[in-house]
C-alpha cells in the first residue's frame, strides 16, 4: 500500500496520469455500449461507467489494448454479452488485468447472455460453418424483451456489491421497468403492423429481433459467420429472390454496406442500416432511442413498400 | 272601430292559432335532437370507457402473459445455464494447435550470417524448398480461482520442445501477477510474442542478433499494473540463464535478469499506443557457437519499443494501420576465444533498430513494410581478422510482405526479404500460411 501512495504521489506530479480517483460506488467496465447504457439506468450517480467498444465497432475484433487492461484493473463490476462474443479478448484482458472483484464467478462478473433464452446454438460446432458461437447467438440485444430480464437480474448483482445503496438501485431499476413497459407496448404494436416480414441479414446478429417481430430471416449475405460474403454466393441471393423478393436487407452501424447495397441494386430489395447498438447511429442515444429508431426505421421501410 | 277590434282579435287569434302549432314543433324537434345528441354523447363515452378500460385489460393482459412469459423463460434460463456451464467445460483446458508451414526461396549462394555478430542457433530464413515450420500445441486453463496455467509444445521437423510452461496468479488484487515456469520475456514488444502472431514471416534483424529471435528461459516473474487512468505496467524477472544470450545458468542458476516498464493508452476512438523500456543483464558462462568460437562475461541490452495503430472509428474489421518499431543497444564485455585468439579481452557495443507499416487495405487482405539495421563500435585491432571483425559491414534488410486471411483462423503470406548483410544483395522469397484451430485464439495488442 506504501509503495502505491508513493507512486500516486509521483503520479499526481507528472500531471499526464492522474490516480483514478472513484468518487462513484460502483465502477463498471462493460464490453458493449448497451449494457453501458442498462448499467446507467439502473445505477444513476452511484456509477461511473464505461464501454470497451463503440457502436461504430465491430465487438468481435476488439484487441486487448493498454487503456482497456487499465480500465478493467480498476473495476468492480464487469458487464459483457458473453456467449463466446467476447472470447478473443476478454479472457487475454482479464488475466492482463488480474482483478479479483471481477473474476469467474464473482458477483462482479456478470454475462448479459446467460440470463436470457439463447437462440441460434449450432447444431454443428465445426468452423468449416464460419466463427459459430457454440452456445448460441450472444447478440441478444436486439430483442427489448432480453432488455427488461437483464436489468432484473443486473441489479440484483448492484445490490450486492454495494449493499449501502440497495434502495437506490431498486427503485432506480423499478423506474426503468416501468418506463420500459411502457415503451414495449409503442414497439409490440408497431411490430405487429410488421409481423411476416422476410429479412435478409449481413451477418447473423438478429436472430432476436426476428425473434420479437415475428420475422422471417431468408437468408445471411455472410454465408459463413466471421467471412466475408463471396460474390458467387451474392450473385446465388440475386437469382433466389429475382421472383419471391424479401421485404428489407438490414446491416448494422458497424458492418461495410457495400455487399447490402450491391443485392439492393440488383434485387429492388431496399436496404437499411440499424443502429444494432447505442451509437450505432446519431439517433440511437440511449436503450429508448436505439429500438425508437430501430422500430422507426422499419416501420418506415416495410410500410413504404406497401 | 268594434269591428276593427275584433277583427284585430280575430286575426291575432288566428294568427296565433296558426303560429302556435309551428313553435311548438320546432321547439319540439330542437329538444329531441339535443336529446339525440346528447344520447350519442353519452354513448360515445361509455364506449370510450369501454374501449379505454378494453385497452387496459389487453395490456394488462398482455404484461400478465409476458410475466408468465419471462418467469417460464427465467426458469428455462436457469435450467439451460446448468447444460451451458456444461458445454463450456468441453473446452477445459482450452486446446488450441497453429500449424506453420512455408517454402522459402534464395539464391544459392546467399550465406545467412550477421558480419561482426555472435548469432544463437535458430536464426536466418532456414533451408530452401518446404518447410513444416514451427507449429505448435497450446493447452491452457485456470487450475483454480488463484491460478492459470498454460503450456507451449513447439513442434518442428524431428524437433519437439516446450516453449513456454507456466503457472501464472489470476487474482492477486492491486495489479499484481507473479509468474513462474519457463516463459517467453515481456522485455520489448516482440519478445513475447508467439511468431505466428508477427506480421512478418521472420523477425527483425535486432531481435535474430541480439535475443535469437525471442528470448525466453526458465524463470519467475512479477509485474505490477498501476492504478492510473494511463497504462503504466512494469515488472522484474529472474531467469537461469541456459537460453541465447546467456548461456550456462551463470550465478548458481539465476543467470539473467531484467526490469521494463510499459505506458499506453487511447487517442480518442481510432488510435491507440504503447511504448516501453527495458533491460536485460546476463551471465555469460561459455557461450559457444557452431564454429567453436566461445564468450563468457556478461551481455547487457537495453530495448526502446513502441506501437501505434490506427482505424477509423476504432472498427479494425475492414482498415487498420499499424506502425512499430524498438531500438535495442547492447554491450558485451568478457572473455572471447576462437581459433586464432585465446581469452581476448572484449567489450564491445553493438546496436540495431527496426521500424515497419502494416495496413489493412481490405477486409482480408494487409500489406507491410519493414526496414531493420545493425552496426557495431570499431573492435580492438587484436580482433581484425576475427570472428567479431564485422569488416565494416552493417547488416541491412528491407522486407515486403502481402498477406491474406480468409477468416480469424488461416492466413497465406507472401514475403520477400531484401538482405544487404555483408556487402551483397541478396532476395529470399518466403511463401507462408498460418493456421489455427482449437480454442479461439487471444487478440492481444
Amino acid at each position: 500500500m506504501k509503495l502505491i501512495k508513493r507512486i500516486s504521489v509521483i503520479c499526481s506530479v507528472i500531471t499526464f496520469c492522474h490516480i483514478n480517483t472513484v468518487s462513484a460506488n460502483i465502477n463498471v467496465f462493460t464490453c458493449e455500449p448497451e449494457w453501458q447504457a442498462l448499467a446507467q439506468e439502473l445505477g444513476g450517480d452511484k456509477v461511473t461507467t464505461f464501454s470497451a467498444t463503440t457502436g461504430m465497432q465491430d465487438p468481435h475484433q476488439v484487441q486487448a489494448r493498454p487503456s482497456l487492461i487499465t480500465k478493467m484493473r480498476n473495476a468492480d463490476l464487469l458487464i459483457c454479452s458473453g456467449a463466446d462474443l467476447e472470447v478473443g479478448w476478454l479472457p487475454v484482458l482479464l488475466r492482463r488485468a488480474s482483478n479479483s472483484k471481477i473474476s469467474v464467478n464473482k458477483p462482479g462478473y456478470f454475462f448479459a447472455a446467460n440470463h436470457v433464452k439463447l437462440l441460434g446454438a449450432p447444431k454443428i460446432i465445426d468452423r468449416s460453418q464460419g466463427d459459430v458461437h457454440a452456445a448460441g447467438n450472444p447478440h441478444v440485444q436486439t430483442n427489448p424483451k432480453n432488455i427488461a430480464l437483464i436489468a432484473k437480474a443486473l441489479v440484483k448483482r448492484m445490490k450486492t456489491i454495494d449493499p449501502n445503496n440497495a434502495a437506490y438501485y431498486q427503485n432506480k431499476t423499478d423506474n426503468f421497468l416501468a418506463r420500459w413497459k411502457q415503451a414495449m407496448r409503442k414497439w409490440k404494436k408497431q411490430v405487429r403492423a410488421l409481423k411476416g416480414s422476410r429479412f435478409i441479414v449481413q451477418h447473423a446478429s438478429w436472430d432476436y429481433l426476428m425473434d420479437f417481430g415475428k420475422f422471417e430471416q431468408v437468408a445471411t449475405i455472410e454465408e459463413k459467420p466471421g467471412i466475408p460474403p463471396t460474390s458467387g454466393h451474392l450473385a446465388d441471393l440475386v437469382n433466389q429472390f429475382k421472383n419471391n423478393p424479401a421485404d428489407i436487407i438490414i446491416h448494422a452501424g458497424y458492418q461495410d454496406e457495400r455487399a447490402s447495397k450491391w443485392l439492393s441494386k440488383r434485387s429492388g430489395i431496399p436496404t437499411v442500416t440499424l443502429p444494432f447498438t447505442i451509437g450505432g447511429n446519431d439517433k440511437a442515444t440511449d436503450l429508448f432511442s436505439l429500438y425508437n429508431d430501430t422500430f422507426a426505421i422499419l416501420t418506415n421501410t416495410l410500410k413504404s413498400k406497401g | 272601430m268594434k269591428l276593427n277590434k275584433n277583427t284585430l282579435l280575430l286575426t291575432s287569434f288566428l294568427v296565433a292559432l296558426a303560429s302556435t302549432p309551428v313553435v311548438a314543433s320546432e321547439q319540439k324537434k330542437e329538444s329531441s335532437l339535443n336529446k339525440l345528441k346528447y344520447e350519442l354523447q353519452q354513448l360515445k363515452q361509455e364506449y370510450k370507457n369501454k374501449i379505454a378500460e378494453l385497452e387496459a385489460r389487453l395490456n394488462d393482459a398482455e404484461d400478465s402473459n409476458d410475466e408468465t412469459l419471462e418467469t417460464v423463460e427465467q426458469l428455462s434460463i436457469d435450467v439451460s445455464q446448468q447444460g451451458n456451464q456444461k458445454a463450456a467445460n468441453t473446452f477445459n483446458p482450452g486446446i488450441g494447435v497453429i500449424l506453420n508451414g512455408r517454402y522459402v526461396n534464395y539464391n544459392d549462394h546467399f550465406d545467412y550470417n550477421l558480419p561482426g555478430f555472435f548469432l544463437g542457433d535458430e536464426v536466418g530464413p532456414g533451408d530452401q524448398g518446404l518447410q513444416i515450420g514451427e507449429s505448435e500445441l497450446n493447452m491452457s486453463a485456470n487450475v483454480d480461482d488463484k491460478f492459470f496455467a498454460s503450456s507451449t509444445i513447439a513442434f518442428g521437423d524431428g524437433e519437439v520442445s516446450v516453449e513456454e510452461a507456466f503457472l501464472q496468479t489470476i487474482n492477486l488484487g492491486n495489479g499484481f501477477k507473479i509468474k513462474a515456469g519457463k516463459f517467453f520475456s515481456d522485455i520489448g514488444y516482440l519478445a513475447n510474442k508467439h511468431t505466428h502472431t508477427d506480421d512478418f514471416a521472420n523477425r527483425p534483424l535486432p531481435y535474430e542478433a541480439f535475443l535469437g529471435g525471442q528470448f525466453g528461459d526458465t524463470g519467475v516473474q512479477t509485474t505490477w499494473l498501476a492504478p492510473t487512468e494511463l497504462y503504466w505496467e512494469s515488472g522484474v524477472e529472474l531467469y537461469r540463464g541456459d537460453s541465447f544470450p546467456a548461456a550456462g545458468a551463470g550465478n548458481s542458476g539465476l543467470g539473467v535478469w531484467t526490469a521494463f516498464s510499459h505506458i499506453g493508452g487511447d487517442i480518442g476512438n481510432s488510435q491507440s499506443w504503447r511504448a516501453g523500456l527495458s533491460y536485460l543483464h546476463a551471465e555469460v558462462n561459455d557461450r559457444e557457437n557452431d564454429l567453436g568460437n566461445t564468450f563468457t562475461g556478461t551481455s547487457k541490452l537495453s530495448i526502446a519499443d513502441f506501437i501505434y495503430k490506427w482505424s477509423p472509428n476504432g472498427n479494425r474489421a475492414n482498415q487498420e494501420l499499424k506502425i512499430q518499431g524498438e531500438y535495442l543497444s547492447r554491450n558485451e564485455q568478457g572473455i572471447f576465444s576462437d581459433i586464432n585468439l585465446a581469452n581476448a579481452s572484449l567489450d564491445r557495443n553493438q546496436d540495431g533498430w527496426y521500424l515497419e507499416g502494416v495496413y489493412r487495405f481490405a477486409r482480408q487482405w494487409r500489406v507491410g513494410l519493414r526496414t531493420s539495421k545493425l552496426s557495431s563500435d570499431n573492435l580492438p585491432t587484436q580482433f581484425n581478422g576475427s570472428f567479431l571483425d564485422g569488416l565494416n559491414h552493417s547488416p541491412k534488410q528491407h522486407s515486403l510482405m502481402l498477406d491474406w486471411s480468409n477468416s480469424e483462423f488461416s492466413r497465406i503470406r507472401l514475403q520477400v526479404d531484401n538482405n544487404n548483410l555483408n556487402g551483397e544483395q541478396n532476395n529470399v522469397w518466403i511463401l507462408q500460411y498460418i493456421a489455427a484451430f482449437g480454442a479461439h485464439g487471444a487478440h492481444s495488442f
